[in-house]
């Protein structure tokens, strides 16, 4: 069986020198935040809300640090202005995104967003990078962060909620 | 013989409060919130070490993190207005939960939101930052209702250990606009070059 999709992307910051991640978390964001939190090199800051990101990314880029957000795909919605500030600067806005409302979403709350996700960060310029099965994030993750922090690009990379599994409210 | 920093009914005048904090500068870092902020800290004189908002309303604190987490060893000083602030209300826990001792914000609080034609804002109501502020952690809050209060403000705002954040009611009304550049990329640059952190353009990647 391939390792988890979280190992490959945890290497990926170690090896892109991402030392702080920046988060509301998501039950598919477990074991990639277990690796971070147990790693002495690398900051985890706990967000009140998804656009604090932009902001936090923006100043860690100003003083020369490199980081990542990652959030569940209802939180891209609370972005879209924040998104301005990576974009008028052309500033590196790494996101990682695990997605909700897809693939058997019990929770038909989850759908809007779920489905409203990537349209939007498009529309505010974000480049959107899907990884079609578990053994594709790394490669997916490595191709947004190149574009982010080598171009000054916002980028995004959705994992689908076939790779991660749907929350169970009854079992 | 300086200005007064306060009109006849006593309050605080921002424009002359901003250019009395950051006489005191030294080599601060300094965060503007978009509007009024923003025009007086240019009209202080524009240096290398600003970086001024335009627009990504509620972001200015939580940018101002960012920097001081980059940057330990220099002081951070973010200055916005209320409305600014409040829509970045929910950055006050996270600053607190993430420690920043270098980091220090001033709120210029005129109870309205002056960039959009004098509205009352949410503090001209029960709303109160300062009390915010402490109940979401953060270590050293101040109130600066008057020139007495000033002193103490501003050894807070550069001697404190952080995160500070100083409260400064100050007369409603609009001075002079004093427009910064709001070119994104160029402020950027500029600001990067002075604190040695500029990433760009980078070196071709050798396959």
């Amino acid at each position: 069986m391939d390792q988890h999709w979280s190992r490959d992307v945890f290497r990926a910051f170690k090896s892109g020198n991402i030392r702080t991640v920046a988060t509301v978390p998501d039950g598919g964001l477990t074991e990639l935040l277990n690796l971070c939190e147990a790693d002495s090199g690398i900051t985890v800051i706990t967000l009140s809300s998804e656009q604090e990101g932009m902001g936090l990314l923006f100043g860690l880029w100003l003083g020369g640090e490199r980081a990542v957000l990652l959030m569940q795909s209802s939180g891209t919605g609370n972005c879209m202005n924040a998104l301005s500030l990576p974009a008028i600067t052309q500033t590196p806005c790494l996101m990682l995104v695990t997605m909700r409302g897809e693939n058997g979403e019990q929770n038909p709350w989850q759908v809007p967003m779920g489905q409203g996700c990537r349209p939007a960060l498009e529309a505010m310029g974000v480049t959107c990078f899907s990884a079609a099965d578990n053994a594709d994030v790394g490669t997916a993750f490595e191709s947004a962060a190149q574009l982010a922090f080598e171009d000054g690009k916002s980028t995004a990379v959705l994992v689908h909620q076939h790779i991660i599994g749907t929350k169970e409210f009854v079992k | 013989m300086t200005p007064p920093l306060s009109n006849a009914g006593g309050e605080l005048l921002r424009r002359r409060l901003v250019g009395r904090v950051l006489a005191e500068r030294a080599d601060a870092l300094v965060i503007t919130g978009l509007g009024a902020p923003t025009y007086d800290v240019a009209a202080a004189g524009e240096t290398a070490r600003n970086f001024h908002f335009w627009g990504a309303m509620g972001l200015a604190a939580v940018t101002g993190l960012g920097l001081a987490l980059a940057r330990p060893g220099e002081r951070v000083l973010v200055i916005t207005g209320d409305g600014e602030m409040m829509m970045g209300a929910g950055s006050l826990a996270t600053i607190a939960n993430a420690g920043a001792p270098n980091l220090a914000i001033l709120v210029l609080d005129n109870r309205s939101f002056g960039e959009t034609g004098e509205q009352p804002s949410l503090t001209a109501g029960p709303a109160d930052i300062a009390a915010m502020a402490r109940g979401a952690g953060i270590s050293t809050v101040r109130d600066c209702r008057t020139e007495a209060d000033l002193a103490d403000t501003i050894g807070a705002l550069y001697t404190a250990p952080g995160p500070v954040l100083c409260v400064a009611q100050v007369a409603r009304g609009e001075d002079q606009k004093v427009l910064p550049s709001w070119d994104g990329p160029h402020q950027v640059s500029v600001f990067q070059t002075a604190i040695g952190t500029r990433s760009f353009p980078y070196k071709p990647i050798t396959l």
